[in-house]
């Protein structure tokens, strides 16, 4: 099993045709919606995890393509700059995935999880010390 | 049998003082009693961590050739406005100041990306800062303008003088609006979507002391990662506040005034910070150590974050609006565990006051005492306690344009 966090533009003529659901039934391939906004008459933009054989996910990437959908990789990063953070929950209260969360109730330790993180950008200006910043 | 400050501190010298942080007393007064707790252990430590926003610093730059007096003219610090009401070259730069031409609130939130804070801490890290003085010139200090670098290690004095830490609990905020609000305790989602909280809890200074009866005038503590005395009550002090069963305040009470030599103190514990929309502030560290005289203090030492209660405050309405009223009451415990309820709601919660790193402060303060580096005082005189006038809000005058 592999994984791959890409990024889907439906240009305004796909937007209200079923593609992503191909994924499933003709690839067999599961897939984490993480973030989507389509708004009809304008472009859709999708971010998506998908997981399953590293070939379906090459081949699932490939019939996206030929459908017209752009496909980037999710390439934005979110970085935590661990010597400007203050270690209060600012950011926890803000985050939507639970990837910046408190390990140990006891000790109250934030620590970041970039597997759960959808680069939505929510934490940055929340963060008092302004220790989370986006790399691409 | 009580202990005196005297005898703990001949302990301390000798290397034999037994010194444990405010989290591991619980466990022993629970097992022991608080009778034999006294008996056993000198001193217990305290920590916190978190923002506070009355705070700031004074330094001496020393003299110009030819001299010059900021007092009744501007200096800034890197861009931020420093006060200069004194003489000619003692500055005071606070947390909260801006630099003029920042856009605050003019595009909602605003991002307040530098300030005093910032300041401070760019000083404590060793970093030049640029001076700029504007002064009106006289016979004695002619000189109308500077242009420099200063440096910490330079100046003449540099104390950190905070008129309002360490306050004795705090509200939690939560917002029932259905718009999205930003405030000095973090962005608060609408519709209870999250609630913020600010104290360290059961390893807070105040909370384990809720009477002041060790905390005083000239009590030395951690400060910034250096010493620090406390120099007065706080502003807004207010023993008055309901207090639980066990003395402990279960609202915002008690605070304190503290000082201390800047230049001995550290980065790590003096941090700028920015809320989106509200503006700077600055992270303080701060460590108080507890005589553990008798055994009535160690009764008050071993408080437990369920045993301290506060107040949920809704932030888009009666905060702002100076109502009274409170949302419910939530214990410590119920915040760490990162959800209360509220109105019937399961809303998350989040601290930010850093109880990880309170405790980081705790154990340094015991390891400081363990070693004999620091020794504890008696207290020059009691804070005002009961005696306190009440904390009030002012009395507004309006004042009618004459025609």
């Amino acid at each position: 099993m592999a994984a791959k966090k890409i990024v889907l533009t439906f240009p305004k003529s796909k937007i209200d045709k079923p593609i992503v659901y191909k994924l499933i039934k003709d690839y067999d391939l599961v897939f984490n919606i993480m973030k989507a906004s389509i708004t009809p008459d304008q472009e859709g933009h999708m971010v998506l995890e998908l997981s399953g054989e590293p070939g379906h996910i090459d081949r699932g990437i490939q019939f996206l393509k030929e459908q017209g959908v752009r496909v980037e990789p999710l390439s934005k990063e979110i970085k935590v700059d661990w010597d400007k953070c203050v270690q209060c929950g600012a950011c926890v209260a803000i985050c939507p995935t639970g990837a910046l969360y408190v390990k140990d109730r006891k000790t109250m330790e934030v620590v970041f999880d970039p597997e759960k993180c959808i680069a939505c950008e929510l934490c940055i200006r929340p963060c008092p010390p302004r220790a989370i910043k986006v790399h691409f | 049998m009580a202990k005196t400050i005297a005898e703990i501190n001949e302990k301390i010298k000798k290397g034999q003082a037994v010194v444990v942080n405010a989290e591991e007393i619980i466990e022993i007064v629970a097992r022991k009693g608080a009778a034999q707790a006294a008996k056993e252990v000198d001193v217990v430590t305290t920590g916190t961590f978190g923002p506070m926003c009355s705070s700031g610093a004074y330094f001496n730059f020393g003299h110009t050739k030819p001299k010059i007096k900021a007092g009744g003219g501007t200096a800034l610090l890197n861009g931020v406005p420093a006060y200069t009401g004194w003489a000619a070259v003692d500055l005071y730069i606070g947390a909260t100041a801006l630099p003029d031409d920042d856009p605050r609130n003019k595009i909602h939130p605003g991002e307040f990306a530098y300030g005093g804070s910032h300041v401070i801490e760019a000083l404590v890290a060793g970093q030049d800062v640029r001076l700029e003085v504007a002064a009106y010139g006289t016979d004695c200090y002619p000189r109308k303008h500077l242009d420099t670098w200063i440096n910490l290690k330079d100046l003449n004095e540099a104390v950190l003088f905070n008129t309002r830490n360490a306050y004795q609990n705090y509200n939690v905020a939560v917002n029932l609006s259905h718009k999205t609000i930003y405030t000095y305790l973090g962005t608060l989602k609408p519709d209870l979507g999250n609630a913020n909280y600010c104290s360290a809890g059961q390893l807070s200074p105040l909370l384990n002391d809720p009477f002041l009866k060790t905390i005083g005038l000239g009590t030395r503590i951690w400060l910034g990662g250096g010493v620090g005395y406390v120099a007065w009550q706080g502003t807004q002090f207010n023993p008055q506040a309901p207090r639980s069963e066990n003395g402990v305040p279960k609202r915002p009470a008690q605070t304190l005034a503290v000082i201390g030599d800047l230049k001995q103190m550290k980065a790590r514990w003096l941090k700028g910070v920015s809320f989106v929309g509200y503006g700077t502030t600055l992270n303080v560290g701060i460590g108080v150590p507890i005589p553990l005289l008798n055994e009535e203090i160690a009764r008050y030492v071993s408080v437990r974050d369920e045993e301290v209660q506060c107040a949920v405050v809704d932030y888009s309405e009666a905060y702002p609006q100076g109502k009274p009223e409170v949302l419910g009451e939530v214990n410590y415990a119920q915040l760490k565990s990162g959800e209360i309820e509220v109105k019937g709601k399961k809303v998350p919660a989040a601290g930010l006051s850093s109880y990880k790193n309170a405790l980081v402060i705790a154990n340094d303060l015991k390891e400081q005492i363990k070693k004999g580096e620091f020794l504890l005082t008696e207290k020059v005189a009691d804070l005002p306690a009961e005696k306190a006038p009440p904390f009030k809000p002012l009395n507004e005058r309006p004042v009618k344009e004459a025609k």
